[in-house]
């Protein structure tokens, strides 16, 4: 508890602000920068702006669902709240404040530690990758990928740790006897489940779920999905949970967030950003999911023209409005305030 | 920490990984996990050409170290006025068997003429092959080289060394030589790579250039100088060697650990608060080893062929050792006494067609499609 905003802690756990309950991890004004280096010299000629100013914050206990396509951010968001970018592409330049709410009332900022500060704060927080075949070492037996962290974070002798991965392994839904063999021997959706049971191991507060079930079999990915539900409950843990699929998303969350081109652009109460979408991105992303219900009334679908512009030179203000279909010339000035459309649902739009 | 599993697994402790394991039916493989390795070793000994070939070849090298009790001129047992004495193990000076006043190593051969002398006591053992590696036979009376003749079965050389001995010995001597140098080469090579592509950044771009700049330094005047000052034993060779020869291993390397670093179990396992050490030993390495493998066996026979050729240059192990390029240099001298030269290429050629015939399996067995034209 090094860098440690003492004051500021009994301040944001005592007053009851926020009805959802307590706060978990604040996330201000998140930027995540990438170099571009070119020349002889290797000047920096660009910059990508992968992240560019984001705010959220997740509450104990619930699912925050972030969606967007592909190259939007997602995963650098991921990525920078466990903090292991830095270690990933040491050229990143991270800035913004990512503060932890510990359950006895400190605040943390994540991007103020270092790496061997950091570490205390690892079994809080835990991350699941898309990919589940790299993911696992495939050097190593399931029982010590999932002792892994028992080993880091705990003291624990061989026995309780043999004993805590089958009981790990029972919870995800895996027979306790299949610890002692080898990644290569499971299916892309058993090895999810492994990875989540590492995850599991230490108790944490928040798991990461960058794109969990992307990689999987359609039926799998439902499996998979009602594991992880499961197992917040019971575990009374925060997701935040990254996909591009929609539909996925709403079903396992209590808010998404939309994200476009670095830019958080509308967030609130997962059922009313899925059904009335307020942000014109988020009414097109969503016009683009398919139903399974040929007597839909939905709205018709919304076609954007043109591709996503490069995060190397995006357009001033509003990222969205080069396609936006009532963009209006006050949107090339600045990035749009967040008006509250409904209650707690925000979106970054002053038009819709 | 696989030793920790299945340790608590054969010590039948009940616990709840290795019971339900233990119980399963014997001699199912596909029911027993398998590791990686385990599989590959599997795949090599289903490869006969290659897996023989590792066994003659072993067992080769492992007898190798008994040749001075099999190939030697000293008696194995000596029997003399009542007691045993074992000259292949320990010094005896003439002395000990009544030679007088010879205080050096005592003359076998003319102690068995006398011990075959009808009516002495005395008697002696002789190795299997009664000739060592440095022993001159002016006993023979012929004029060097001898030819083959069942005294010699390989003949000896311009100096009246027998052939077959020396050779027998430099097999010793040319396969320890490469394995050593392998093993030092193979260390340094990955540690440098290793290290350089982990960190990366400037410390890999600085470092790559040195290692540029290093590997453009000619090797063999950097032994012919070094050879010039000091006298070169066989460490003294390893080292200078050693000191060029990590630069291909190093590059290896170095491409292994930088595309294990981008996989997703290297980022979980910084996420779960592993050190760097823990990191590179514990999860890149044993991912990285592959190349190593594949080319152990190839490295190891350009190891013996560069002791070869320092040797034949007369650039290698000092005078008296007995060791394969030598033999060719003095085969190559006096090239119408065809046995000189044949023993030696003879013998590296056998020994280098085995190791290339593992070579070839374990490439195969590395080879994650199943169907193969070696098996």
């Amino acid at each position: 508890m090094s860098t440690t905003d003492m004051t500021a802690a009994p301040a944001a756990t005592a007053s009851p602000a926020h009805a959802k309950g307590d706060v978990l991890l604040e996330v201000r004004n998140l930027q995540v920068h990438f170099p571009v280096l070119g020349g002889l010299l290797r000047r920096r000629v660009a910059t990508v702006k992968a992240v560019d100013g984001v705010s959220f914050t997740v509450y104990r206990g619930e699912t925050l669902g972030m969606v967007g396509e592909s190259g939007c951010g997602k995963t650098t968001i991921g990525r920078s709240l466990i903090n292991i970018i830095r270690n990933i592409s040491p050229e990143a330049e991270v800035h913004g404040e990512i503060l932890y709410h510990a359950a006895d009332g400190t605040v943390v900022d994540f991007n103020r530690l270092s790496t061997s500060e950091m570490r205390a704060y690892r079994s809080k927080i835990q991350m699941i990758f898309q990919d589940p075949y790299s993911s696992l070492n495939p050097r190593l037996t399931v029982a010590q990928i999932i002792e892994e962290p028992l080993r880091l974070h705990t003291s624990m002798s061989k026995a309780e740790m043999r004993d805590r991965v089958g009981w790990l392994l029972d919870k995800v839904g895996m027979r306790p006897e299949q610890a002692a063999r080898f990644p290569h021997e499971f299916s892309g959706g058993q090895r999810q489940r492994i990875g989540i049971a590492r995850a599991l191991a230490t108790h944490p507060d928040l798991i990461i779920c960058d794109e969990p079930v992307s990689a999987l079999d359609v039926s799998i990915q439902a499996q998979v999905i009602n594991l992880m539900q499961d197992l917040q409950e019971e575990f009374g843990l925060s997701l935040l949970f990254i996909a591009h699929d929609l539909s996925v998303v709403e079903h396992i969350s209590s808010r998404i967030a939309v994200m476009y081109l670095g830019h958080m652009v509308e967030y609130g109460p997962s059922e009313e950003v899925y059904f009335e979408p307020k942000h014109p991105y988020s009414q097109a992303l969503l016009s683009a999911v398919p139903l399974a219900d040929p007597d839909s009334h939905r709205a018709a679908r919304v076609m954007l023209s043109g591709d996503v512009p490069t995060p190397l030179a995006k357009p001033s203000g509003c990222p969205f409005r080069t396609r936006c279909p009532i963009a209006r010339p006050s949107c090339a000035e600045k990035f749009p305030d967040f008006v509250e459309k409904s209650p707690d649902h925000w979106a970054a739009c002053p038009f819709s | 920490m696989s030793e920790d599993t299945t340790a608590a697994g054969s010590s039948g402790n009940p616990g709840p990984i290795a019971g339900p394991t233990a119980e399963l039916p014997a001699g199912k493989p596909t029911d027993r996990p398998v590791s990686l390795l385990r599989k590959r070793l599997r795949k090599f000994k289903s490869l006969k050409r290659g897996y023989y070939s590792f066994l003659l070849l072993l067992a080769l090298y492992i007898i190798s170290f008994a040749f001075p009790i099999l190939i030697n001129n000293k008696p194995m047992v000596v029997r003399y006025n009542g007691e045993f004495y074992f000259p292949v193990l320990a010094f005896h000076n003439g002395e000990t068997f009544g030679q007088k006043g010879e205080q050096a190593e005592a003359n076998y051969t003319k102690l068995r003429q006398e011990f075959d002398r009808p009516g002495n006591p005395n008697w002696m053992i002789m190795p299997l092959y009664p000739w060592d590696p440095y022993h001159v036979d002016y006993e023979d009376g012929g004029s060097f080289p001898l030819e083959p003749s069942s005294r010699h079965i390989l003949g000896t050389d311009d100096t009246g060394r027998d052939i077959f001995s020396r050779m027998a010995y430099g097999f010793n001597v040319s396969v320890s030589f490469a394995i050593l140098l392998t093993v030092l080469e193979y260390i340094l090579g990955t540690i440098i790579g290793g290290v350089m592509a982990f960190f990366g950044g400037k410390l890999d771009l600085i470092g790559q250039r040195v290692v540029e700049v290093w590997s453009t330094i000619p090797f063999l005047y950097t032994v012919i100088i070094v050879s010039s000052i000091l006298v070169p034993n066989f460490m003294v060779l390893i080292f200078v060697i050693t000191l060029f020869n990590w630069v291909g291993t190093s590059y290896y390397m170095r491409g292994e650990f930088y595309r294990e670093k981008g996989k997703d179990y290297v980022a979980a396992a910084i996420a779960l608060g592993a050190t760097n050490r823990q990191i590179m030993f514990k999860h890149i390495l044993p991912n990285s080893l592959t190349p190593l493998i594949a080319f152990l066996p190839f490295t190891i026979v350009g190891n013996i062929q560069s002791l070869v050729a320092l040797d034949f240059l007369g650039f290698g192990l000092p005078a008296p050792t007995p060791s394969w390029g030598q033999m060719l240099e003095v085969g190559l001298k006096n090239i119408d006494k065809t046995w000189l030269i044949a023993t030696p290429l003879g013998a590296m050629f056998v020994t280098l067609l085995l190791i290339t015939f593992i070579g070839e399996a374990v490439r195969e067995a590395f080879d994650p499609r199943v169907f193969s034209r070696l098996r």
